[in-house]
């Protein structure tokens, strides 16, 4: 789905990647909120991920194959500015070094991937997570909408493109309802593969998952009510209290963890 | 760790005037071509070609294999099967070909595009074949791009392989406990694989971070010696751009 040269004129081109210029430095400025200042190891090895991630390809129907465009999947994950910026860089790779997408197109398939789609599919992502219940699944729900609506929004920014500037006959609404009937099955596979991804991230590590920040209270020790320290029996229950994320704080905190304790509520079941 | 990795693979090393052109002047001068290809009006059959001799030129001067050129522009195989159905799509005038009604601007739009986006698909193969990934990412840095996009650039050219070598591993193992991936029942099995990969990637990123730090990284790389600009250099470079640019105004011109 990537855009070669010459399929979109020059004008258009040029209109999209000073958009997709844009939106890099606006995306600079927030990762550096999201990730720490000094951090593009970790930006660069997500980014990895996503290429990666993208080389995984999933049966849909028929025979054919569809792969992940992993931008809802990152912005979960990571942080929608981080995000952008790694599926930017991934897109970059793509057409300066595999000759994947044109390179006068680079701005195209930016606009389109990275910002249009992103974009989409984040705000349907944060939408759905004030509508559902603030629980893990509400987050994995959350997520599978994001993703599924990211990929035909992409579909809809190559459109919209190719109707300002495409260089061929072929009607605009031939296009339109090809391209979008098309990534509203290869969206399905891509709500599953993200959802099953986030899930599976939030069972073992839920603080790396951005999206997910929300669900998180500090990690807490209590101590049960007629206990003493040192001598009474070690419980190996854990408080109902821990276990309910929405329910009353523990009754007296002796610490405070921190996003690397090394052990939480959730695993000691 | 340059034999190692894919991305460094694409490399043909040579001691050509190619091979030692600095990449902050290749990669314009492989943009500027593109876009006079891409200017180029489709009906001048002549031009396409002239400017594929150009890149034949290149090829030369940089004494690299053609055939290992044409087996890289695979990459390009899907889009051809879609510029091939643009002749039964379009509207307007028809015409006859082997007993089948196709649109005659379908014709020329799909010619265009194929013709393009080849030109396109064998520049980048050539940049890619003559330029160390190392030396494109300084280069990106001299032509002003944020600092901080080209480290991710270089984190995830680094890293490509590690990453890529994890995810075959576990491939491999899912494959040797009987997994096949058939349909979409199969789907959760693939996607714990890459929450499972993600956060081995994430938990690698933090070691890297970490490492960096204790050796006295700042947010900055540290600079490399750049290699200086000469005349020479953008005289070499600017060969291909204005052989192109003769083409493109004489198509111009007689269209």
């Amino acid at each position: 789905m990537h855009v070669p040269d010459g399929f979109i004129d020059l004008p258009v081109s040029i209109g999209a990647a000073v958009i997709a210029a844009g939106a890099v430095a606006v995306s600079l400025r927030g990762a550096r909120r999201e990730l720490d200042e000094r951090s593009a190891p970790l930006a660069g090895l997500v980014a990895v991920f996503v290429f990666a991630a993208q080389l995984m390809n999933f049966p849909v129907a028929g025979g054919t194959s569809g792969h992940l465009l992993g931008a809802v999947l990152a912005a979960v994950l990571v942080g929608p500015w981080t995000g952008a910026l790694c599926v930017t860089v991934v897109l970059l790779v793509q057409g300066l070094v595999f000759a994947d997408g044109g390179i006068t197109a680079i701005g195209v398939n930016v606009t389109d991937m990275a910002v249009i789609g992103l974009a989409a599919g984040y705000l349907v992502f944060l939408a759905l997570r004030a509508v559902l219940p603030s629980t893990r699944a509400g987050v994995v729900v959350a997520a599978a909408g994001g993703a599924f609506a990211s990929v035909p929004a992409a579909a809809g920014g190559f459109v919209a493109c190719y109707a300002l500037g495409g260089t061929s006959s072929v009607p605009v609404g031939t296009v339109f309802a090809a391209m979008v009937s098309v990534h509203l099955l290869i969206g399905i596979g891509e709500a599953l593969i993200t959802a099953f991804t986030i899930s599976s991230v939030i069972a073992v590590r839920p603080d790396l998952v951005h999206g997910a920040a929300g669900l998180r209270r500090p990690e807490t020790l209590a101590v049960r009510p007629g206990g003493t320290a040192g001598t009474g029996p070690v419980t190996p229950e854990v408080p109902d209290d821990l276990r309910d994320p929405a329910g009353a704080p523990p009754t007296q905190d002796l610490a405070a963890g921190s996003r690397s304790a090394p052990w939480s509520a959730e695993e000691s079941r | 760790m340059a034999g190692t990795s894919h991305v460094h693979r694409l490399l043909l090393p040579g001691e050509s005037p190619v091979h030692r052109l600095p990449a902050h002047v290749k990669l314009p001068a492989t943009l500027a071509f593109v876009v006079l290809v891409v200017l180029t009006p489709r009906e001048q059959y002549w031009a396409f070609a002239a400017h594929a001799a150009l890149l034949g030129v290149v090829v030369a001067v940089a004494r690299l294999p053609p055939a290992t050129l044409l087996r890289r522009m695979v990459v390009e195989v899907p889009f051809l099967a879609f510029a091939a159905l643009m002749p039964f799509l379009s509207t307007g005038d028809r015409t006859e070909v082997l007993g089948l009604s196709l649109s005659v601007d379908g014709l020329h739009s799909a010619w265009n595009v194929v013709a393009k986006a080849t030109l396109g698909v064998a520049a980048s193969v050539l940049l890619a074949a003559t330029t160390d990934v190392r030396d494109l990412l300084v280069g990106l840095e001299r032509l002003r791009m944020p600092s901080l996009l080209v480290q991710i650039l270089g984190f995830m050219i680094r890293y490509g392989d590690v990453v890529t070598g994890e995810m075959h591993r576990m491939r491999v193992a899912r494959e040797s406990r009987g997994f096949v991936a058939r349909d979409v029942r199969q789907l959760p099995v693939v996607a714990r694989s890459a929450g499972a990969l993600f956060v081995r990637t994430y938990e690698r990123g933090e070691r890297v971070h970490l490492a960096m730090l204790s050796r006295g990284y700042t947010g900055r790389m540290p600079g490399h010696d750049a290699t200086s600009t000469s005349p020479a250099h953008l005289l070499t470079a600017s060969a291909l751009p204005l052989a192109a640019g003769l083409v493109t105004v004489l198509a111009l011109l007689t269209s």
